[in-house]
């Protein structure tokens, strides 16, 4: 079985050109690889460019330098210089994401916000509306929620819904930024557990969590990002 | 899924005499994907929208289409009476004004049935049950099929057109400011609906908009333009998280937080 993902010499800065260009590099030389069925995170202060690295592995930023090979439908595709239809295509069947905050539909349910990424990989609605609800009664979000629009949930409930909506398709690469932020002891322990299911089922998962708990509970090793700091790089 | 694009657009320029309209424009479109172009008023996105869906004759460039038998076709080679047969059944175009796409004089049921009438349908009564279909799926009751769209609020109207131009199926759907002068709380219900058509029916779209909101809501690709040209282009949450051109940086800076 090839390596789910290997990212190597990965670099990103952002230039700033409302304020004459300036440059801000970000992260450099960034370099690793995750395995299937193990968790790995990425570990670093704030700032450190965790969030920007589990970005350019879902297609969110752009990537300056380097290569992230993804094993994709039996071939290996590098998302630093995928066309938009390629990434959308990597994101339906093979790298899931969870966020740190749920971006919200009007007039959508939180059962279909749920659902989508199923239904999208062309399974029934019906069927795909049943996994949804036994995902946000494992996560206990209150049933009479299910039915409304997440907008006006508070935080720790979207970041259920956003957390279902993650780990409802059997994606073989999950990223996770930071999905116990704002969640009680409870569902920080679900979230643990759907980990473990996780990789149990072989997924590749790459995550970052700032909560110590969580950490020593699901991670299998560590990457210390501040290795990748710009400037860093002559080693 | 396919791996032939729908629609091919080649260097695609339109001049005003001096004037730059667009300038060298290519990308391809595959079914069911949704591009949206933004840029603000002048930067030449509804010249190119109107160029594609060939209301306007570009300067030079080319765009091929392809037809349900498989085969490209050079849009812009084919007649007058070819280019208005595909109009009429496998594309649509929503106006930003729907008095711009509707014939305000006569009923709504009308104006969705006369679609239907132009690909060749003459059962009244199929065509009636068709158009009753079609208006509740956009959200108008029953009862107001006999109606003229002259009696209807802006955001009614603006559904009707959306029905008029899905009830034939076709395959691509040109769309310019679809939501520009309504009330917010209407443009979301009419922001909800589109999205949920485009993605059941499987919809190729281009939406030409000034709203980045809007642009995110609705499509996975993304082209920003000004002054005729693309200045960037991508995934549309790619181009707004991480904006690369000047522009785009100021657009995307420029978008005021609730």
């Amino acid at each position: 079985m090839p390596t789910p993902l290997v990212v190597s010499d990965v670099a990103k800065s952002f230039t700033m050109h409302l304020r004459d260009g300036i440059k801000l590099p970000v992260i450099a030389g960034v370099s690793f690889s995750i395995k299937a069925g193990e968790c790995t995170v990425l570990g670093g202060p704030s700032g450190a460019g965790k969030s920007s690295i589990l970005k350019m592995l879902y297609g969110n930023y752009a990537v300056d330098e380097g290569q992230i090979i993804v094993s994709h439908e039996g071939g290996l595709i590098d998302l630093a210089n995928a066309s938009p239809r390629t990434v959308l295509a990597v994101r339906r069947q093979t790298i899931g994401y969870v966020s740190q905050f749920l971006r919200t539909v009007p007039r959508v349910s939180a059962l279909d916000v749920v659902a989508e990424p199923l239904v999208e990989r062309g399974e029934d609605r019906e069927a795909a509306r049943g996994k949804a609800r036994a995902l946000l009664s494992q996560l206990n979000l209150p049933e009479k929620l299910w039915a409304l629009p997440p907008a006006t949930f508070s935080g720790g409930e979207q970041q259920r819904v956003n957390i279902a909506r993650g780990f409802i398709t059997e994606h073989p690469i999950l990223l996770l930024d930071e999905p116990t932020a704002s969640l009680d002891a409870t569902n920080r322990d679900v979230v643990i557990e759907l980990i473990a299911a996780k990789k149990a089922a072989g997924v590749a998962l790459l995550g970052i969590f700032h909560d110590h708990d969580v950490r020593e509970a699901v991670a299998d090793r560590i990457i210390d990002v501040t290795a990748f700091a710009p400037g860093k790089l002559a080693a | 899924m396919t791996d032939e694009p729908l629609l091919r657009v080649s260097a695609l320029s339109k001049f005003y005499g001096s004037r730059v309209g667009c300038d060298n424009v290519s990308f391809d479109l595959w079914p069911g994907e949704v591009l949206a172009v933004v840029g603000e008023s002048g930067s030449g996105k509804t010249t190119l929208l109107n160029c594609l869906s060939t209301r306007l004759l570009p300067s030079s460039g080319t765009a091929s289409y392809r037809m349900r038998d498989g085969q490209f076709r050079e849009l812009y080679r084919m007649s007058e009476a070819e280019r208005r047969f595909l109009m009429r059944t496998d594309w649509g175009f929503v106006h930003q004004n729907p008095a711009d796409g509707l014939r305000m004089t006569v009923s709504a049921g009308a104006n969705v049935g006369e679609r239907l009438m132009a690909v060749g349908d003459r059962h009244y009564g199929k065509i009636r049950a068709t158009a009753v279909d079609w208006l509740s799926r956009v959200e108008i009751e029953q009862d107001r099929i006999d109606d003229e769209p002259r009696a209807f609020s802006g955001g009614m109207r603006q559904r009707l057109q959306i029905a008029r131009n899905l009830v034939t199926g076709p395959r691509l759907v040109f769309m310019d400011e679809p939501t520009g002068g309504l009330d917010v709380s209407v443009q979301a219900r009419l922001l909800d609906l589109l999205r949920g058509l485009v993605t059941d029916l499987g919809l190729a779209a281009i939406v030409v908009t000034h709203d980045l909101a809007v642009a995110r809501l609705l499509s996975q690709r993304m082209m920003v333009m000004k002054d005729g040209r693309v200045v960037e282009s991508g995934l549309t949450d790619r181009v707004l998280d991480d904006p690369r051109a000047p522009y785009t940086q100021l657009l995307v800076s420029s978008i005021l937080q609730v």
